[in-house]
């Protein structure tokens, strides 16, 4: 232990290159490479480039272009409820339609929106570049994750066209309900909902055991775990929750699947609907929600992890500055990674468990708080007296901080069982996990697509209207969800389609209902400003120059920008340092990239990493 | 990575800070589909545990009784039922296959195509014997009254989960047999020695990936101890 400070002492105090050793050649050595430069596969028709291509920064478009339509109808989505609960007396919407757009909306914005655009997109886009590798270990393979992914997706959509429509089970698709007579598609739409997943699975596994190996095997030379950018930690840690939750959604996909179509008793105990006693018997309703949650609270965390990841990229390169602890923000990241698997049932305080299970799980799921709050103490030391540049990534990573703070904090209060049980099934929940796990992981992907857009287009995103869609949908956001807390504590449940005057709800709820839709109304829009940049930036946007950021990372170090196939041209970069090195003292210019030679770089005071 | 390089890096435990501490690659010399295939198979076994905790859990909270295991999967034999016969010699065929399987990755390294995939069929026809006896299984239950949502024996759920994971189990037995039929192929066609590229995936052959194959199909032998331990010897 001591040797290892004294070490560490040395090393920063390591002048790169002092007189004496700028003579020996030396000082720019990396290890030999291991393995021969990786063979790829070039496409020879339109076909193979653009639409089954193999190339990862092409998937990555496609899995992202993909993941934002469907997000776009979850928001649709949105408007639509919302309006309805604004209005109750309109009879805008019918209730079955109700629940079906709350359960699409969920389930869209989670796995197809969310952890599609997070892993599909930025890990494909990402994990070859800042790895300095040519491609994804297995872009065959990659190919066919993306490509299964879309049939999911039609799969999913296909459930607005059958009889009965999607499922309105809720995203949790609770059984017996989700398959029983009085919820909407109980015997059409679930089926689809339950095949789509399992096609997402599938495809995800494909894609996730190529983001896994390409970040441990792939990796250029001088690169080691430790040199990795905070982006791919989030991302390789996220797949491999993935790679272990999704399996328990998959069989739980399975069980109802076959409970629905051929009569198994998994989930089903004997019940009695409309009159007539049903066929099942001795099934266990509770069995379907540990599955579920064993994959649906990693979930959360596969979500936010990249996130994580991403936004401390974005903080440091925008504020000029080291991240602040990168070894505790690693662990951090792997230890919310184990810790998730632990949590699970505190979803399900209310669905009659033990009680020493709920002490149990409260426990660990307080425990995450520590880890959580590090990675928050991070980024904020990360700022501190950093040369904050007020850039758009840097807004939304601001606004990421203080949104994922709110809905942590109040993820502490549901993290109780005592606290929870009475806010269970209310609006606080809609608020809490809207505001930790859409508004936040959202915030972090705005300020990621505005800051990597260049490396995808060679062209800026204009930043007026990136200001105006910051504002708006930052302020629109709180706007939305602080009453809902406020709703929540004042007991409105959740999951009603009508919420009108009664004794039962306080009366300022109807008015803050209105409140709330017409903030979703304008947030919306403001997305298609956002939309409309997206699109038009491509053409009309202004030139970037290479690296406009000044970022160190090796994904702004390749030979062309935007990088082409196969990524570094002839030789592969070499890797000396992490890619954190932003105002050292005694350098030239106030980065240093990852693969700049330590003779370049004489005299500068850099970390030893 | 070249084999001697190799050697003059740490062994034992010291190996895992030097091999996590290092560039380029976390698996000193292991092939990328390799390393792919272990990771594959660890997700594969999170659905296995899946499955078979969910059994545990369905079988304890049934309302009637679970059917007496060791009757409903019995075989007359000269007019004697003997309980477990046929699981015995589906079991018994499915660890040899694993046994020629580990014989033909050895001829495979010795590059002798001709032992190599000889013992790749041995494997299959293994592989599709166990399959064919499922199948026999699956239909002597059947005709008894089995059915996935009922049973004349007793719980519901003993035709619901049995059908289920056996089904999900041969289904993995069947995939390996089939790529097991088509590695036959290419060991016979001299792919990889000549390093023929993959008709799908373009990139060129190599043994390796009979030792990948090795890995999963010993894989469905192992996942096959465990569903016999579990659900017929319980």
């Amino acid at each position: 232990m001591s040797d290892e400070y004294e070490h560490k002492l040395e090393a920063k105090s390591d002048y790169v290159g002092d007189a004496s050793s700028v003579s020996t050649p030396d000082i720019d050595s990396v290890p030999k490479a291991e393995l021969p430069d990786q063979e790829l596969y070039h496409s020879h028709s339109w076909w193979t480039t653009y639409v089954f291509s193999q190339d990862a920064k092409y998937i990555g478009i496609q899995y992202a272009l993909t993941a934002i339509g469907t997000g776009l109808l979850g928001l649709v989505l949105s408007w639509l409820m919302r309006i309805q609960l604004a209005f109750p007396g309109l009879g805008w919407l019918e209730p079955t339609a109700y629940y079906q757009f709350v359960t699409m909306h969920g389930m869209i914005m989670v796995v197809y929106l969310l952890t599609a655009l997070f892993l599909g997109g930025f890990g494909n886009l990402l994990i070859p570049l800042m790895c300095g590798a040519r491609d994804m270990a297995f872009p065959y393979v990659n190919m066919l994750s993306y490509w299964a992914f879309v049939v999911a997706v039609l799969v999913l959509l296909a459930s607005f066209f059958v009889p009965g429509g999607p499922t309105g089970a809720g995203w949790t698709l609770y059984p017996p309900q989700a398959i029983t007579a009085g919820t909407p598609g109980y015997n059409g739409g679930i089926i689809l909902m339950l095949i789509s997943l399992i096609l997402f699975v599938a495809g995800f596994t494909m894609g996730g055991l190529n983001y896994i190996i390409t970040v441990l095997q792939l990796r250029a030379r001088g690169m080691t775990l430790m040199r990795l950018p905070l982006t791919i930690w989030g991302i390789f840690t996220a797949t491999v929750l993935a790679m272990f939750a999704f399996p328990a959604l998959l069989v739980g996909c399975l069980m109802m699947t076959l409970d629905s179509l051929l009569g198994t008793s998994f989930f089903m105990p004997a019940m009695v609907s409309l009159g007539e006693k049903l066929t099942y018997e001795g099934g266990s309703p509770i069995l379907f929600q540990h599955l579920f949650w064993f994959f649906g609270h990693p979930e959360v965390y596969i979500v936010a992890l990249p996130a994580f990841g991403i936004v401390s990229d974005l903080l440091s390169v925008h504020s000029r500055k080291t991240i602040f602890g990168y070894r505790m923000m690693v662990w951090a990241i792997v230890g919310i990674g184990a810790l998730s698997f632990f949590v699970w049932a505190h979803h399900m305080y209310v669905s009659g468990m033990n009680p020493w299970f709920g002490f149990f799980f409260a426990t660990t799921t307080l425990i995450i708080a520590v880890p959580t709050a590090i990675k928050v103490y991070n980024w904020i030391l990360t700022l501190w007296r950093g040369n904050i540049q007020l850039s758009l990534p840097m807004l939304f990573s601001l606004g990421f901080i203080v949104t994922f703070l709110n809905g942590g904090l109040t993820g502490l209060f549901l993290g109780n069982v005592t606290v929870d049980v009475p806010l269970s099934d209310t609006y606080f929940v809609v608020a809490h996990f809207h505001m930790v796990m859409g508004i936040a992981p959202i915030l972090v992907i705005f300020g990621a697509i505005y800051h990597w857009y260049p490396l995808i287009t060679g062209r800026m995103m204009n930043e007026t209207l990136g200001k105006i869609h910051f504002w708006i949908t930052f302020i629109g956001s709180y706007a939305i969800y602080f009453p809902m807390h406020y709703q929540g504590f004042v007991g409105v449940p959740r999951r009603y389609f009508e919420i009108y005057d009664s004794p039962y709800i306080d009366t300022s709820t109807l008015l803050l209902n209105k409140f709330i839709t017409i903030a979703v109304l304008i947030v919306g829009a403001a997305q298609l400003l956002f939309l409309y940049n997206l699109f038009a930036s491509a053409r009309l946007g202004k030139k970037s120059e290479k690296n406009p950021w000044k970022a160190n990372s090796l994904e702004w170090q390749t030979p062309q920008m935007p990088p082409e196939h196969g990524n570094w041209g002839k030789e592969l970069p070499k890797v000396y340092r992490w890619p954190y090195d932003f105002s050292v003292p005694g350098a030239k210019e106030d980065y240093i990239p990852q693969n700049q030679p330590p003779s370049e770089i004489i005299g500068a005071k850099v970390e030893k990493t | 990575m070249s084999d001697s390089s190799l050697e003059n890096l740490p062994k034992g435990w010291k190996s895992v800070p030097s091999d996590l501490g290092s560039d380029q690659t976390t698996f000193k010399g292991v092939q990328w589909g390799k390393a792919m295939m272990w990771i594959f198979l660890l997700s594969d076994t999170f659905i296995f545990s899946c499955f078979l905790i969910s059994y545990m859990k369905g079988r304890a909270s049934t309302v009637v009784d679970w059917p007496n295991t060791s009757q409903v999967f019995s075989l007359d034999f000269m007019g004697v039922p003997v309980p477990l016969l046929l699981i015995a010699i589906m079991t018994f065929v499915l660890i040899t296959s694993s046994g020629t399987m580990a014989l033909a990755v050895k001829y495979g390294y010795e590059k002798n195509r001709k032992m190599c995939g000889w013992f790749i069929v041995a494997t299959a026809l293994g592989g599709l014997t166990f399959v064919g006896m499922q199948a026999y299984e699956w239909s002597k239950l059947i005709h008894e009254g089995v059915r996935p949502w009922s049973n004349p024996f007793g719980a519901g759920q003993f035709g619901s989960y049995f059908f289920m994971i056996t089904g999900f189990h041969g289904t993995h037995v069947s995939i390996g047999v089939i790529f097991l039929f088509i590695f036959a192929r290419k060991v016979f066609r001299g792919d990889f020695d000549t390093g023929r590229r993959g008709f799908f995936t373009t990139m060129k052959s190599d043994y390796v990936s009979i030792e990948i194959l090795g890995l999963y199909w010993h894989f469905v032998d192992l996942v096959w101890v465990f569903i016999f331990a579990f659900f017929y010897l319980w």
